[in-house]
């Protein structure tokens, strides 16, 4: 192609679809954001050893200075806590601090960990299964999210917890397009001993889902978790496939999916608020999962998605293992994503 | 639901305004606009910071160009040291070796390293024509190695089956040897995803490598990756000899920082980047273009090169010939770009990849804009060829037969012959002067990839192409093509 025709081309492309951007109804907005210089002059500087410094201080009732706060502000940033939200949390200690309201370093830890606590207060409702007697049919778990965040590792983990609580359990090999996912569904089935309901790679997702929970009812079964194959929210065909599959479950049961959960990894950055956004929209979550935070990883994009969605934190994993799953407890969270070494780190 | 650069700096450049030379106190502004653009693309932050550190020390005291103004100076200046950071251009495999070669994978859980060793294998089978044997070393998650087999298969590579009881570094070995034997040329090894800090399994996969000896060692990375990314290639940088990185299901909309953090740590070049779900989505990763898609300005290098590979490209001549001797723009024009604009499938992705609109790619539904787009087309398909032609000589009888014949209501068609007449006025703006006006500044050069001079005109107008009819790419179009 030569350069003219090249030329003309993206002309042509993006006079198009700028037009066609303003009929079909998309509308400018931008408004170029004023930000604070608080934030920029914490991150010229120092970015060492928070932790150290803090423990070292913590006790010592020592004052606090300016240049405390912007470690603070490093540690925030660098767990992925974005900068909208660490942005407020400085602000406030900065204004704590000119009234003169921290006098010492233990002040100042309590200030930001209920800060931070402040934005998971609503995500700390745990999971509460029915007892199974008071169900006519079974409490279906249908579990989404983007490609490798660990869904299916996710629901092996939560098989087998389940079972501990006394459930019966199913899992439906929903996952019908990644080569294997139905054998590694099944090997997790096999290690709980439970059944795995399963078509094979290519089959319709929906239709595997609904004959598991058409199975599970009539063998009386508890619980039934639905593995879906990883979708980018970018996807449209994808995430209408999954709307479809939300509305085959709901056609069993209008009342499930009863939990449908969101697997994110810890490893994410921001765009783990984009994947919350749109999946919620799609496929109306009810939790999240976070995974891997057995990492260096500390996953602080979950403060924007407690923020904007408010949805709970249901589960967090730390690793591979069947028993690496727990309740989410934001205080623990809360610690080690400041760096406090907390030893009663998953229970 | 980002800011992008571009509109971030939008306002900061105006403290630049018309000074000639930038000075710490006009740059300070934008300088936190990029710091804050970086840090929400995921780009760790000391490479943000060491980054930071190095634009300034250019811009300081440089002198502004007759040409630019002082904020198109600063912007240059950006995106000249993110691509010199990027690197400048596409680093591919080096195989040259005894055969067979090896290519380890290495990488955290979930990353896409199976995924990406198939895409690979399909790439070296199909464009390099090279006999590939895949073995997988991945002994932990369940049903990884039946994965591997499977994806081998599709993709036409020879598959060496592995035990979940073999050690991977025995599995890695009997490969090599069986490789050897039967003549392939390449042979990639897949890992277990594992954590840098898990001493175990950093020691194992050193194991692997020095029993493979491999001439490509890929770190496969999620481009959705925050800041642990810096943390993570450290450790893998450090425990290996790595000598590229995979980039994973950049068909998303993350930014993509974790490009940088890596390519900072590491020094290794991003040789190839994932972007779909099906096996010939691995495509070579262009850095300079990242360096655009980071910071907002979009991707057009990436978006033309789209373009070419989705529209009838002598169609496209013939209309653009038409539009420069001053033709008019008839509805048989607008169907047929109609047509090619439904065929090319995800626009808001492609708007996206567009300077200054990837605001409005988030608004945009690609199925509700493809069903409008259909609807139009059945509305044009109803109209007789001497309509098409000529629309003003379509009454309100002529309409009311349009809209049965599509099965639309008459509203639908006036909506139509509405936009055709918006569309005509563009065409008509463009075809005048335009097309030369463009051609004179063609050769050159001189503004950075990436389409900066679409991004950033003077004054921060921004974005381009919201406006109103057709924008202007760029104050005369500096825009180099390759």
């Amino acid at each position: 192609m030569t350069q003219k025709n090249a030329f003309f081309l993206v002309r042509w492309i993006r006079g198009l679809l700028a037009l066609f951007g303003r009929l079909f109804g998309a509308s400018s907005k931008a408004a170029p954001q004023d930000f604070d210089s608080k934030l920029e002059a914490g991150m010229g500087k120092s970015r060492s050893g928070f932790v150290e410094r803090l423990a070292s201080l913590v006790g010592a009732s020592k004052t606090i200075d300016r240049s405390l706060l912007d470690d603070i502000e490093t540690t925030l940033l660098t767990a992925d806590v974005g900068v909208d939200a660490t942005r407020q949390i400085t602000d406030e200690l900065t204004d704590a601090l000119s009234r003169k309201e921290l006098k010492d370093s233990a002040t100042l830890w309590a200030r930001i960990r209920n800060s931070l606590l402040g934005i998971l207060e609503n995500s700390q409702t745990p999971l509460s299964l029915p007892e199974s007697d008071e169900q006519p049919s079974p409490f279906v778990i249908l579990m989404v999210g983007v490609n490798g965040v660990g869904k299916t590792t996710t629901i092996g983990k939560l098989a087998k917890r389940f079972q501990d609580q006394g459930k019966s359990v199913m899992l439906a090999a929903g996952d019908t397009f990644r080569a294997a996912a139905v054998e590694q569904l099944k090997t997790w089935g096999e290690r709980n001993n439970v059944p795995v309901v399963a078509q094979g790679t290519g089959a319709d997702s929906a239709s595997v889902i609904f004959d598991a929970l058409s199975s599970a009812k009539a063998k009386g079964i508890d619980v039934v978790l639905a593995d879906t194959a990883g979708r980018l929210h970018t996807a449209d065909n994808l995430m209408s496939e999954l709307a479809k599959i939300r509305r085959v479950v709901q056609k069993f049961d209008p009342s499930a999916p009863h939990e449908t959960l969101l697997v994110v990894d810890a490893v994410t950055g921001q765009n783990a608020l984009n994947q919350a956004t749109e999946f919620h929209e799609t496929a109306k979550l009810s939790g999240v999962v976070v995974t891997k935070l057995d990492g260096t990883a500390k996953g602080g994009v979950i403060f924007a998605i407690a923020k904007r969605l408010g949805l709970p934190i249901r589960f967090v994993g730390v690793g591979e293992g069947i028993d690496d799953l727990g309740e989410f407890k934001p205080e623990t969270f809360v610690d080690a994503l400041l760096g406090k070494v907390s030893e009663e780190s998953v229970q | 639901m980002f800011n992008n650069l571009s509109e971030r700096l939008s306002g900061a450049l105006k403290t630049i305004g018309g000074k000639n030379k930038l000075t710490e106190a006009n740059i300070s502004d934008s300088l936190r606009e990029v710091r804050m653009a970086l840090l929400e693309a995921d780009v760790a932050l000391p490479v943000v910071m060491a980054f930071i550190d190095q634009v300034k020390a250019r811009a300081l005291g440089t002198e502004v160009a007759t040409s630019l103004s002082a904020g198109q100076t600063f912007i240059k200046i950006v995106n000249e040291e993110l691509t010199k950071l990027m690197g400048e251009a596409n680093e591919s495999l080096n195989l040259a070796t005894q055969p067979p070669a090896v290519i380890l994978m290495a990488g955290l859980q979930g990353a896409g390293k199976t995924t990406s060793t198939a895409k690979l294998a399909k790439h070296l089978i199909e464009k390099e024509k090279k006999k590939v044997l895949l073995v997988s070393a991945d002994v932990y998650r369940p049903a990884a190695i039946d994965q591997l087999e499977t994806l081998a298969g599709q993709v036409g590579a020879e598959f060496f089956p592995s035990q979940i009881k073999q050690k991977p570094v025995k599995i890695a070995q009997a490969a090599i040897k069986h490789a050897r034997k039967t003549a392939a040329d390449v042979v990639i090894v897949d890992t277990a995803g594992r954590l840098a800090i898990d001493a175990e399994m950093m020691a194992e996969i050193k194991a692997v490598h020095k029993a493979a000896n491999p001439v490509e060692t890929l770190f496969v990375v999620d481009s959705m990756t925050g800041q642990d990314a810096a943390n993570t290639a450290k450790a893998f940088h450090d425990a290996l000899p790595l000598t590229g990185v995979i980039l994973t299901k950049a068909d998303g909309d993350a930014r993509g920082g974790a490009a940088l953090s890596i390519r900072f740590i590491t020094g290794k070049p991003i040789k190839f980047i994932g972007t779909g779900e099906k096996a010939e989505a691995l495509e070579p990763f262009h850095p300079d273009r990242l360096a655009s898609r980071i910071l907002g300005m979009g991707d057009v290098l990436s978006l033309i090169e789209e373009v070419e590979q989705k529209v009838d490209q002598q169609k496209a001549e013939k209309l653009a010939r038409k539009i420069s001797k001053g033709k008019g723009f008839t509805l048989v024009d607008m169907k047929e770009q109609l047509e090619q604009v439904a065929g090319m499938g995800d626009l808001a992705g492609m708007l996206g990849k567009l300077p200054g609109m990837g605001q409005m790619a988030g608004q945009i539904n690609n199925a509700n804009m493809n069903k409008d787009m259909r609807r139009q087309i059945a509305i044009i398909n109803s109209m007789t060829p001497k309509e098409r032609r000529n629309p003003l000589i379509i009454s309100g009888s002529r309409k009311r037969r349009i809209a049965n014949g599509s099965g639309l209501q008459i509203a639908d068609v006036n909506r139509l012959l509405k936009q055709h007449k918006q569309m005509e006025k563009m065409m008509k703006k463009m075809g005048k002067g335009g097309m030369a006006k463009m051609m004179r500044g063609m050769g050159g050069g001189g503004m950075p990839p990436g389409g900066m001079g679409g991004g950033m005109p003077p004054g921060g107008g921004l974005p381009p192409g919201m406006g109103g009819g057709m924008p202007p790419m760029g104050g005369g179009g500096n825009f180099p093509f390759k």
